[in-house]
């Protein structure tokens, strides 16, 4: 008698373990899931996934259902909750999530199940202060989780969720405009029409040449992704030349001006990220090459800032993905963004 | 906020002064090592070779000179470079050891087809340094004596070379 209890405990364990024949199965809906947008994400492994879209101030609400799978059998558990995590995973430190939005709600009461059931949820005007990102060395990313405590294992669910941070036209975008070169050998100046650019925006500009004493055989111009990961003594950065951009074939001579007219759209980018939650940054540069002859490489690397332009809004749009879209760049907090939120609902 | 379409229009450039698109380019460097002489007798014997430099650059003094140079002058200047400079000299072509051994079946260093492949390698070493720009800078390096001097500070470097901010002069 005693071993076939021993038997059937082993097995019970297991099979929480390998998720096998778990009671019960958690889904989570969203309230708008039939409206709301939905976002490409190239996950860690490289694979493109299609994420519900969310904007800061914006609320997520929903229902989850849990579903028994034995209809007969009860399902004892300690608590139902559900949470809303935002969090930085670094990738060589992975033990450590550092959270910086953590909300939970509280479905039910530890108990029992007898049927499968439905619970409404909703996290109000959420804070999501940073955008969605995957990267080489870290990943940040949103997600809700579902989770039915257990005595042995508890049965979870979570739905990642992908955020965008938007901002509106600078009010200043100087353009970038420099004399640089090698003394008495070459002398350029190189101009680009902007600082800032949106993701989808054009990059416009042109390389004067005012002294060239060596041979040239060609220019480019790259961007160059700089990914910065810990602080103090182990910075680590991780460089990626997102393009190559050949815009002159030849030797230019004294007096000639070579065109630049980068389309941002085909490139794969995200907008300029500048130590999120003290973790990491993520920054560009536009990388200007000159090469001659014999291989020699001359360059001069400038930072540019990349932003998110929110999209023309529709009357459709939620009154709060319409103050998402409208944020500016840099200055209004995200208080100031929900109490407007709270205002409008009230109102 | 509308959706406004890219003003992807050229930036303003001064148009080209006629002068400076059809005169001569500033960058011209010739560099040729040609006419290979063998000279002395028996043991003493060693090849020279003349080097022609035809340049309009302004660091060099002379714009045309003709001079006859050996190996072990390549060496010498090679040396003085890798010394005084602080990046990646050429190579030169061999030194060719094993050819200077006795009981060889061909001429050994004054073979034919041997001395047509260090010509063309000193030539690519003269070239690629000459034509660098940070190591034209660097003062004069030949100073043996000879009719015309050798190009100044000839360095290759396989690095990137940064360009600085220049003040407007």
């Amino acid at each position: 008698m005693s071993t076939h209890t021993f038997l059937s405990v082993t097995i019970h364990h297991n099979m929480s373990f390998f998720s096998f024949g778990q009671s019960a199965e958690i889904d989570v809906v969203l309230t708008d899931a039939e409206t709301r947008k939905k976002a490409e994400h190239k996950t860690e492994d490289g694979k493109k996934d299609k994420y519900f879209l969310f904007y800061d101030g914006e609320t997520v609400s929903g229902k989850i259902n849990v579903t028994l799978k034995n209809p007969g059998k009860r399902l004892e558990h300690q608590g139902i909750k559900i949470e809303f995590v935002g969090q930085i995973e670094l990738y060589y430190d992975r033990g450590n999530h550092h959270e910086f939005v953590s909300l939970v709600k509280d479905l039910a009461r530890p108990g029992e199940l007898t049927q499968s059931q439905t619970f409404d949820f909703e996290f109000t005007h959420v804070e999501k202060p940073y955008e969605t990102y995957t990267g080489q060395n870290v990943k940040l990313r949103y997600f809700l989780r579902a989770t039915v405590s257990r005595r042995l294992n508890d049965i979870s669910k979570e739905m990642d969720i992908v955020v965008h941070t938007l901002s509106t036209y600078p009010e200043l975008n100087s353009s970038i405009k420099m004399e640089v070169g090698i003394e008495d050998c070459l002398h350029i100046e190189f101009e680009y029409n902007k600082s800032k650019y949106h993701l989808k925006d054009v990059i416009v500009g042109k390389i004067y040449f005012l002294l060239v004493r060596i041979k040239i055989k060609h220019m480019e111009i790259d961007i160059i992704k700089r990914e910065t990961t810990g602080t103090g003594p182990s910075v680590y950065h991780e460089n990626d030349t997102i393009a190559k951009y050949e815009i002159m074939d030849g030797a230019p001579v004294r007096g000639e001006s070579i065109p630049i007219r980068l389309f941002l759209a085909g490139y794969e980018m995200t907008p300029t990220m500048r130590d999120i939650n003290k973790k990491f940054s993520v920054r560009y540069y536009l990388n200007l090459v000159l090469i001659d002859e014999e291989e020699r490489r001359y360059f001069k690397q400038q930072e540019i800032t990349l932003w998110r332009k929110g999209d023309v809004v529709r009357k459709s749009m939620s009154s709060q993905a319409t103050i998402g879209a409208q944020r500016f760049e840099g200055s209004a907090s995200s208080e100031s963004a929900l109490e407007k939120a709270a205002r409008e609902d009230s109102g | 906020m509308a959706d406004t379409i890219a003003d992807t229009r050229r930036l303003f450039s001064k148009p080209q002064n006629l002068n400076d698109a059809y005169g001569p380019p500033s960058n011209f460097l010739e560099i040729d090592v040609s006419n290979p002489e063998t000279v002395g007798v028996g043991r003493t014997r060693f090849t020279t070779y003349e080097i022609r430099l035809k340049t309009n650059l302004p660091i060099f003094k002379l714009k045309e000179s003709r001079v006859r140079r050996r190996y072990s002058d390549f060496q010498w200047l090679r040396g003085e470079l890798e010394r005084d400079s602080k990046v990646v000299v050429p190579p030169l072509p061999g030194k060719a050891l094993s050819r200077q051994l006795p009981f060889r079946g061909d001429d050994g260093i004054f073979d034919d087809s041997f001395i047509e492949e260090r010509r063309a390698g000193l030539e690519q070493f003269l070239n690629k340094v000459a034509g660098h720009p940070l190591a034209q800078n660097e003062p004069p390096v030949y100073t043996r004596p000879g009719p015309a001097p050798q190009p100044k500070a000839l360095c290759s470097a396989n690095g990137p070379a940064l360009l600085r901010p220049q003040t407007l002069v």
